[in-house]
């Protein structure tokens, strides 16, 4: 049976609060043992899903995590298991009395690049696996260039199978030294490196008795202290305009809300703001929500904004405070995550979403393809093919109310659309 | 500067909210499935939140089986009516005058014909092109491969292979004739989730999921209600147990647990020691790979 770390009574405090984070690494790196580790020993999954996928098809007395194939906990795809990888990002949930945490488990291989963008796109916390016998990889430097690009806040680097090289601390802090140089450089300012074995539990949820050495905090107690949100109040307010609520019914025959999700900042009732592209200026008059009106609302609420005068606002547009507005762009550049198969190429049309608007857009050129294992950048590049990143710009059909993504995450991001198949196939952070 | 923030029940429903009135925004013709359901409970006042002050602005789909439980009938159209929502209940009336049933038939062709037959046949009927579901991702490990958007074929289909990625919070919207999405707003939620938000929300839910005396045979490791028209064993034979459901479907397929749990907190108390998933009493998730192969057929 799991080790439940809830005792009954703390479940129903009403304090916790939501974690995403991203697990990025091979299946050699000891990947999956961490996460069957985190989520069986915080009950993250059930006896009967994991007796279903026991070596030795659920026979043994042996109840610990080490029993369990783990890999066939995540791979969820009959294709992953016949041919024993992971395709996908799998999404898993599992809680602690402080917290919730929604981790995207991503594979690690170069081809999936694509997967690993996608699952770190909605986290606030990456964890990257490292094998201690090996130290930094070039797999390693690619994992960090990626989480440095879609700008999470925390990094946490597990070096893990410390057991294999005898718990040593002078091998820990090598490797730790040369990720701690090599971070600096790649925009990740909040980098933590904790000794780990997954396969024995030292360091994960506990402590275990091998390395007296490492004062700091476990996986578990990291993942359950780093700062979770806050950080969006301080972000100018922008709220993208998803729908326009008319009930136009006998109670409400004029009522005129703004429905959507405040992506940053804070909003009150009486803010001066302005609509966005066309800049037209009001006044918030109420914040509508079903559970009463609100005086203030923050990110990431969805709320209905009603404003003091009728003025002309549909999706697409962003409210923004007056005076703190963002740029209004017929260009753009970007970092671009292709994804498509075929790959994208000067002069080529797309359709792109950013925020609640979708617009078309033709590339103009494509500044550099980076190496994503050099990390150097390649001027004479004329596509970026599957898997590959690079900057390219962009002239839009009609303009886009736009942050640069180091400003401001969420309004900072688009996708781009194949306006042929329709499938997404590119992510992109505005420069 | 830390005084906004939201607790995890907060998140999960602001997000849940936000996909709702993407798909309104951009979709022709959306619908919510609609199965009676806790999930659906919670998504349907979900639903509600969002477009509030306005009227709800899809109708609500129920695919009946006509296997479902007595209960299950009493409180849709009760709950229906309170929400003062428009439902369409859909029957695959053909499968049903040929008398389709679990224990003739097999498992898997009943819940084909009925279930998945059934509702493609209703979205055709209807010509929806979005399909709002109450499916979770940690329901069951193909599902936790399920994006938010799940884009079906013309005949309803799934591709696990070919699916869209989804990044920060940009669902794309984009289809062609023919083709559907069917949109899972509480991906993101776990079962435990579900049953804190129907404490905290006051959430109506059906009875069943409450414990009481019922009459039950024993089938294996399985409860199974032994009401009326329910397909009995030779041999077996019903006794009162005091149980209650975990999930609720079909009611020849549905097994009970024994329980006392006879309010929120007891179940809420329950779910936080179970050692078992909720699917476990749901038939149609066992076997090798069903339900990905259903989803692939156009299960939801």
């Amino acid at each position: 049976m799991p080790n439940s770390n809830q005792a009954p009574d703390q479940i129903s405090a009403q304090e916790v609060e939501l974690l995403r984070l991203v697990t990025v690494g091979s299946v050699d790196d000891g990947k999956s043992t961490l996460i069957g580790r985190l989520l069986y020993d915080t009950k993250g999954a059930f006896e009967d899903q994991l007796q279903a996928v026991r070596k030795d098809g659920g026979n043994s007395n042996e109840s610990g995590a080490d029993s369990i194939d783990l890999a066939q906990l995540t791979d969820g795809l009959s294709a992953e298991r016949e041919q024993g990888i992971t395709i996908d990002v799998a999404y898993r949930y599992f809680s602690t009395p402080k917290r919730k945490f929604i981790m995207a488990d991503c594979p690690g291989h170069e081809q999936y690049t694509r997967n690993m963008v996608t699952g770190a796109s909605t986290a606030n916390t990456a964890i990257i696996l490292i094998d201690a016998r090996k130290g930094v990889l070039q797999q390693t430097r690619r994992h960090t260039h990626i989480i440095g690009l879609l700008g999470l806040p925390h990094l946490i680097v597990a070096i893990n199978k410390m057991d294999l090289i005898d718990y040593d601390e002078a091998t820990f802090i090598r490797i730790k030294e040369e990720l701690t140089e090599f971070c600096a450089r790649q925009n990740i300012h909040d980098l933590l490196c904790i000794p780990i074995s997954a396969l024995a539990g030292d360091m994960v949820v506990d402590r275990g008795d091998n390395m007296p050495w490492y004062k700091g905090q476990t996986v578990l107690e990291t993942l359950e202290g780093i700062e979770v949100s806050g950080h969006t109040d301080e972000a100018d307010f922008r709220f993208p305009v998803q729908y326009v609520c008319r009930p136009q019914t006998k109670e409400l025959p004029d009522f005129r809300g703004f429905m959507g999700r405040i992506a940053s900042g804070t909003v009150k009732v009486g803010d001066e703001v302005m609509q966005l592209p066309a800049g037209k200026k009001s006044k918030v008059k109420t914040i509508v929500t079903f559970d009463g009106n609100l005086d203030e609302a923050f990110a990431p609420q969805s709320v209905t904004l009603t404003l003091e005068d009728e003025i002309d606002i549909s999706r697409g547009d962003i409210i923004v405070q007056a005076g703190k507005a963002p740029q209004i762009a017929n260009e753009i550049e970007a970092i671009v995550c292709w994804m498509g198969e075929e790959p994208l190429t000067p002069r080529k049309k797309y359709h792109i979403k950013h925020a609640t608007n979708t617009v078309k857009a033709m590339v103009s050129e494509i500044q550099y393809r980076t190496d994503i294992n050099a990390l150097t950048q390649d001027e004479t590049a004329q596509e970026l093919a599957v898997n590959e990143i690079g900057k390219v710009s962009l002239k839009l059909m009609s303009p886009l109310t736009i942050d640069r993504y180091a400003d401001n995450r969420a309004t900072g991001n688009f996708i781009i659309i194949d306006s042929f198949t329709n499938n997404t196939v590119g992510a992109a952070m505005i420069c | 500067m830390s005084q906004h923030k939201l607790t995890q029940l907060q998140e999960l429903e602001s997000e849940s909210i936000h996909i709702m009135r993407e798909v309104v925004a951009e979709f022709r013709n959306p619908v919510m499935l609609y199965s009676v359901g806790k999930d659906s409970s919670v998504m349907l006042h979900l639903a509600r939140k969002a477009f509030h002050p306005g009227p709800l602005p899809f109708s609500l789909l129920h695919v009946d089986t006509g296997y479902k439980f007595k209960e299950m009938y009493e409180f849709r159209d009760w709950y229906v009516k309170e929400v003062g929502a428009k439902l369409i209940v859909h029957r695959n009336e053909d499968a049903i005058a040929k008398g389709m049933n679990p224990q003739d038939f097999g498992v898997a062709r009943c819940c084909g014909a009925l279930k998945t037959g059934g509702l493609l046949e209703a979205l055709e009927n209807g010509g929806y092109d979005a399909a709002f579901g109450g499916a979770r991702r940690d329901e069951e490990r193909s599902r936790a491969k399920e994006r938010v958007y799940s884009m079906r074929d013309s005949f309803g289909q799934w591709d696990p292979k070919n699916q869209r990625p989804e990044l920060w919070s940009l669902y794309n919207g984009r289809i062609h004739d023919g083709e559907s999405v069917r949109v899972f707003p509480i991906s993101n939620w776990t079962e435990m989730d579900v049953w804190q938000y129907i404490r905290e929300e006051s959430i109506p839910i059906v009875p069943l999921y409450y414990a009481k005396e019922r009459l039950m045979v024993e089938r294996g490791e399985h409860l199974i209600p032994a009401e009326k028209g329910q397909f009995l064993l030779e041999g077996e034979t019903p006794k009162m147990v005091l149980s209650r459901y975990r999930t609720l479907g079909c009611m020849p397929c549905t097994g009970a647990v024994r329980s006392s749990a006879t309010t929120i907190e007891e179940i809420i108390q329950e779910a936080s020691v179970a050692t078992r998933s909720e699917r476990e009493t749901r038939i149609i998730d066992h076997g090798s790979n069903s339900m990905e192969d259903k989803k692939k057929e156009g299960y939801f």
